[in-house]
Formats: structure tokens, C-alpha cells, sequence
């Protein structure tokens, strides 16, 4: 169970990282403890800084702290050391953070490993080649500010303000008594030190990973510092930093991300419980009427139906009851609306041309075709003068009541009797255009009246075309024969004055067979 | 005036929704019948005894007005005449119809005062002789489809008015009159 920890120098922020780091530098610092119970008594009277271990030796590398350089065989030696020990013959470790000295296990009196923060360090002397430091080991001397109980001054500790609290310093010198690259350390050390990578730890927000494992790979010696004094992304090191960066980056927006879903989730349970018990509330609420009810039960019920309606939940209030108070007034506002474009297109207009206009009229707060399809049911209830009407070809239709089918067909007829139209027929196209009404309407028109038996319909490569229905004036029994003022007279006469018919104008008369 | 041979045609053949199959019940059944009727009169006239519906038939386009017939509506009009007993299927495809624009017992009827006329009765005669021998010339019954010949004469053997006989192996089969 993993709990959560806050970072040390950001309180708001949550990090199960920080927490990782908190338990290993704990792990390690618990270890040493065990290790060396006595040195801690030691160590605390120590000049400088504690510097955490790992079991097997290795120091506990900051985060970003990156090994520089190594020297063995080093003595540090505080110039005050009437006070403080001084620490002989051991490793010492410049990092990008800090020098790092730790005790050789050959070494006489067991020490603690100690560090310097590099941010402690005030001025590093140059090397003076006298003729005096020929024969001795070399030397590097440097200037660190002591704080107020007299240890070197720790700027990583307690309240993390960065101003030197140290009001005097010592020179501490470093005595290298092994075989190591004096110089080379020395500008490596100046490096660092001008580096101020501590600064830019310090600033940067993310929690820090585990410090060993970034620290592992590097090696020692040169190549990682560019010349800005940044660390550079070198080799299998660099690419393993790089992916512990990203990685750390992606889980703490990812951990942002989620508290907002959590919360949010949380708010919409409660929003949906509540509704659900509104709903019950309305249920009871109408099932359980009386007649005696009084308004204001009857007001506030409306309320909470428009207000369900609002938030996208139907009313569970049943059709018996005309519906939500919403459906009504839609369905006035529509029949108000539509009185125009019904004008406008000849009587009769698609249901999907009307759902559109209005929802393009009402700009803001769109109906869906649910609302359009009840609230047009709704009008059989109602006195208003339009109807909702269904073909049988499944397409609906506002009309208005007073229009009459046999008006149309009246037109229609007059139409399709025309000589053009009795020669070629007519299109929905055509009845569109004559009957100022829109060609899929004009269509079911048609074939409304193909159904009534007024028209014929003539399927070709030319398309779909009606005619005047002549069937009925042909008696099978005389089919020759063509009364003299009847529909097939006229259609003969249309027919054969562009010469199409080839019958000719004599052939009138009746010829019986 | 329009014709398709010598074969007049009526006004109505021009009319572009004749030659596609109504939908609605009334209009069809109207046009069913000026199709049957057409269809026989031309056939009679023809003397078209099968019609081959994949094959082209004259009557079933009209090339002035561009339409014809579609398959559907052959069909359709076919399956009126047979099952008014003018027409019969000759296979079960339907894909050959034999007009019956005589009733077989109309042919026999005819085949009876045929013999009667020619003083047939009591002669014997091959049925090949019937239909393009010398007397049936300008008669109905010259060139008639041999398939309802011969059920016409089954008709009238079966009332016992001839009797139908195999010949030699190579003869054609004989008809004994006994009218």
C-alpha cells in the first residue's frame, strides 16, 4: 500500500517519488547507524556535513549529483582543528554538488563519510608552485563558511534559504597524499564549484528519483560537463537520465490529470443520485394524486420536470397527461412558427425542411428531432390548424388541416392534360415547379394520386414520369374504338400533331372487329 | 396508321405507361386485359402459336415511343392468358408459352367441319396432310402448330369422333375419321 508523502521543500506538492527518496536516504541513513553506532556520537561533533553511504560504500548521490572526480589517499584538514577532526587518508569524491570524503577501510580511527556542499565553499586558492610544494604532497586549499554552531554550513538543511547564515569561514586544506591528478582535480573542482548545479536543482520542481541509480553509471573522470557547466547527456548515463526525467515528468501530470477526473467523477455520482431521487420524488409525486391537490404541489412538480427536461432526462410524466408543460409550449411555438413556411411551400412541408428551419430560427437552445416528433403529436390535442401526416412511402409532412387532397388533384389533372404533358407525361420535377411545392413532396403527390387511379406511371430509361390515366375509357372488347369527346380523343389529338402517333386524325371513327 | 405488318395496331399501343406494369390494382387489371386481348388478336392474325419470351416478339416493343415490354411484365401478362385457359406453359421455366388463341375444342370444332366440308368422314388422313395438305389451304387449319393439332385430335378421338393409328415407322401418324 503505497502512501503518500509530501516533498520537503514544496508542501502542496504530492509525490509518491519524494516518498521513494525520503525511504532510501532513511534505508541508507538507518544502515549506517547500525553500522557505525559509535561514529554517530563522533560524527556530530563533526566539523563537517554527514555525507549518507550505501551498504556497500558507495555515497548517496543527490538528485542531478553527478561523480567528477576521485582522489585517494586524501587528508582534510580544517586549519582550526583544535575543535574539529580532522579526517586522514580517505576517498575523496568531488561531485557536481559536493566533495564527498569518505573513509578508506584500512583507516585507523573508523570516521564517518562527511561532505562539503560545494554551496558552503566560498573561495578555492590556486595552487602555488613554490619550492616548497615540490617536495610535499600537493595541496588544495579552500574557504568554506561556517555556520553559527561552528560545522560547516549545510545549505541543503532546515529552512533552505540560501544566503550564508555563516558569518566566519575556515580554510580547509586538502592534502593529497596518493598518486592522484592533482592539477586535474583542481580545475575540475573550480569547474563545479563555479557550476552551481546545486542552484539549479534547488529551483527545478520535480520530485527527485533514487539518487543511487542516477549516480551508478557515471564514471569518473571527465566528458560530463559542458561547457556551460550543464550536465551534459552522455552515454548510457545520459540516456538513462533523460528517461528518468521524462518519466518522472509524465507521472506528475498524469497524477495532476487525475486528481481533476477524481474530483469531477465524484461531483457527477452526486449529480446523478440527486436526480435520480427528484425522478422517484416526481413518480410518487404523480402516481399518488388527488384530486385535492393543491397549486403549489402542482407548480413546483412542473418545476422539477422542466428542470429534469433541462438537464436531458425525459419526464417520467406519462402521455395521458399531455405531456411536460416544455412539449406543450413547443408544440405551440411550432405550429406558430410554421404557419409561414408552410405558405411559403404551398400547403405542405417535409418534417426534416421544418426541423431545420426552426432550429436555424431559434439559433440557441436546438430541439432534437424527439422534441420536433412529440411536440408535433402533440397538435392532435390542441386547436391549431396544422396537422402532422405520414405516406405511405414513410415520409412526414406538416400540412395545414384546411388542405384538401382532391384540391390537388384538381391541379394536377389540369396539369397532366395539357398537350405537352399529354404527349410526354410529367415529372416530379415538373408538378414541383407548376404546383410551387418541393419535388419530394410533389413525388408523394404523384403518387398519390397514381393511387387514386388519376395517373399512370411510365418507367423508362428516361426516367420516372406520370401520365393521365386512359385506361379506364378503353373497353377491352372494342379496343379500336374511341368515343369522340372522351380523355383518349384528346390524348390522340395531342399525340399526333408532332407526328409521334403516326394514327392519324381520320382514324377516330370506330372500326369494329 | 400503325401497323406491325399487316397487323393494325390500336391507338393505345402509343401510350408510354401501357408498356410499364401498373402498380396500382385497378390500372393493372385493365391494362392485363387490352394485353390479352392484343396479344391473341395478334397472335390469330399471325398465326403465332408460341411465343419465345427471351427471344424478341414484335408486339412486346414499340420502337416509335422507345418502350418495351420488361420481362416481368411478359410474364405478368402470360400468366393472365393461361390462367384464363388461352395460353399454356410449355415448360416449367416459362420460358415458351403456346397461345391458345382457339380453344382446343374451338380446333376441334374446326377440324370437324373441316372434314365435314371436304367429305372426309369416313377417310383416313395423315396428320401432316391435315395441316398443309391441299384442302387446308386457306383454311384455319393450314399451318397449325402440330402440338395442338394433335391434342385436338385427342380430344376428338377420346369423344370418338377418329381415331388416331401409328403408321409404318417412318409414316407420319394417321387419322381415321368416323365423324
Amino acid at each position: 500500500m503505497v502512501k503518500y508523502s509530501r516533498e520537503p521543500d514544496n508542501p502542496t506538492k504530492w509525490s509518491y517519488l519524494s516518498m521513494l527518496q525520503n525511504l532510501e536516504q532513511k534505508k541508507s541513513f538507518l544502515i549506517s547507524r547500525k553500522k557505525y553506532p559509535k561514529l554517530i556520537a563522533a560524527g556530530m561533533s563533526n566539523f563537517f556535513s554527514k555525507a549518507e553511504v550505501t551498504s556497500s560504500g558507495r555515497p548517496v548521490l543527490l538528485h542531478n549529483e553527478v561523480e567528477c572526480h576521485l582522489l585517494s589517499a586524501v587528508d582534510l584538514e580544517p586549519e582550526d582543528h583544535r575543535h574539529f577532526s580532522l579526517l586522514k587518508s580517505g576517498l575523496l569524491i568531488l561531485t557536481t554538488h559536493r566533495l564527498i570524503w569518505l573513509p578508506s577501510s584500512s583507516a585507523s580511527t573508523p570516521t564517518s563519510a562527511s561532505a562539503i556542499p560545494l554551496a558552503a565553499i566560498s573561495h578555492i586558492f590556486s595552487s602555488k608552485k613554490s619550492l616548497k610544494s615540490v617536495f610535499h604532497s600537493p595541496r588544495i586549499r579552500f574557504q568554506v563558511l561556517v555556520s553559527s554552531d561552528g560545522r560547516v554550513f549545510d545549505p541543503s538543511s532546515g529552512s533552505g534559504s540560501s544566503s550564508g547564515s555563516g558569518s566566519r569561514s575556515v580554510v580547509v586544506t586538502a592534502v593529497i597524499r596518493g598518486k592522484g591528478d592533482c592539477d586535474g582535480f583542481l580545475v575540475k573542482f573550480w569547474d563545479s564549484w563555479r557550476a552551481r548545479a546545486w542552484e539549479t536543482t534547488k529551483t527545478s520542481s520535480s520530485g527527485s528519483g533514487s539518487a543511487s541509480g542516477s549516480g551508478a553509471a557515471t564514471g569518473i573522470g571527465g566528458g560530463l560537463y559542458s561547457s556551460d557547466g550543464s550536465v551534459r547527456m552522455v552515454g548510457v548515463a545520459g540516456i538513462l537520465r533523460k528517461e528518468q526525467e521524462m518519466w518522472e515528468s509524465t507521472d506528475k501530470s498524469l497524477q495532476d490529470a487525475f486528481q481533476d477526473l477524481n474530483a469531477l467523477m465524484s461531483k457527477a455520482k452526486e449529480m446523478v443520485m440527486l436526480a435520480e431521487k427528484m425522478r422517484q420524488k416526481l413518480l410518487s409525486g404523480t402516481s399518488s394524486q388527488t384530486s385535492g391537490t393543491n397549486d403549489e404541489d402542482m407548480g413546483s412538480k412542473e418545476e422539477m420536470q422542466d428542470w429534469l427536461l433541462s438537464v436531458g432526462i425525459i419526464s417520467p410524466v406519462t402521455k395521458e397527461s399531455a405531456g411536460a408543460l416544455y412539449h406543450q409550449q413547443l408544440s405551440r411555438q411550432l405550429a406558430d412558427f410554421v404557419r409561414i413556411p408552410l405558405e411559403s411551400a404551398g400547403g405542405m412541408i417535409n418534417l426534416i425542411d421544418a426541423y431545420c428551419l426552426f432550429n436555424r430560427a431559434r439559433g440557441t437552445e436546438l430541439i432534437s428531432p424527439d422534441d420536433m416528433l412529440q411536440a408535433c403529436s402533440l397538435w392532435e390535442k390542441f386547436d391549431v390548424p396544422v396537422m402532422l401526416r405520414k405516406f405511405d412511402s414513410g415520409v412526414m409532412v406538416i400540412q395545414n388541416k384546411s388542405h384538401s387532397d382532391e384540391e390537388v388533384f384538381a391541379r394536377i389533372k389540369s396539369l397532366v392534360t395539357k398537350p405537352e404533358a399529354l404527349r410526354t407525361g410529367i415529372s416530379p420535377t415538373d408538378a414541383a415547379m407548376t404546383l410551387g411545392i418541393a419535388p419530394a413532396m410533389a413525388k408523394e403527390h404523384l403518387l398519390t394520386a397514381e393511387s387514386k387511379g388519376l395517373l399512370c406511371r411510365d418507367i423508362s430509361p428516361d426516367g420516372f414520369r406520370f401520365y393521365i390515366n386512359l385506361f379506364p375509357e378503353i373497353d377491352p372488347c372494342n379496343m379500336y374504338f374511341v368515343k369522340d369527346y372522351g380523355i383518349c380523343s384528346t390524348w390522340i389529338k395531342a399525340v399526333s400533331t408532332t407526328g409521334a402517333g403516326g394514327l392519324g386524325i381520320g382514324e377516330r371513327s370506330s372500326t369494329f372487329r | 396508321m400503325q401497323k406491325l405488318g399487316d397487323f393494325k395496331l390500336p391507338h393505345f399501343f402509343n401510350y408510354p405507361p401501357y408498356f410499364t406494369l401498373q402498380p396500382v390494382r385497378e390500372t393493372r387489371e385493365k391494362q392485363i386485359q387490352l394485353w390479352k386481348e392484343l396479344i391473341l388478336d395478334y397472335c390469330r392474325t399471325q398465326k403465332i402459336f408460341v411465343i419465345r419470351l427471351e427471344e424478341e416478339f414484335p408486339l412486346f416493343s414499340n420502337s416509335v415511343i422507345e418502350r418495351t415490354l420488361s420481362h416481368e411484365a411478359r410474364e405478368a401478362f402470360l400468366s393472365a392468358l393461361v390462367a384464363e385457359g388461352r395460353a399454356e406453359w410449355l415448360d416449367k421455366g416459362r420460358r415458351n408459352c403456346l397461345i391458345l388463341w382457339h380453344r382446343i375444342q374451338e380446333w376441334a370444332d374446326i377440324i370437324v367441319n373441316f372434314v365435314k366440308d371436304n367429305g372426309f368422314e369416313d377417310s383416313v388422313m395423315t396428320v401432316e396432310e391435315i395441316r398443309s395438305g391441299i384442302e387446308s389451304r386457306g383454311t384455319e387449319l393450314q399451318g397449325i402448330d402440330r402440338t395442338i393439332l394433335v391434342r385436338a385430335l385427342k380430344l376428338l378421338e377420346h369423344k370418338g369422333k377418329l381415331a388416331i393409328f401409328k403408321g409404318t415407322s417412318t409414316d407420319d401418324e394417321g387419322v381415321k375419321f368416323s365423324v
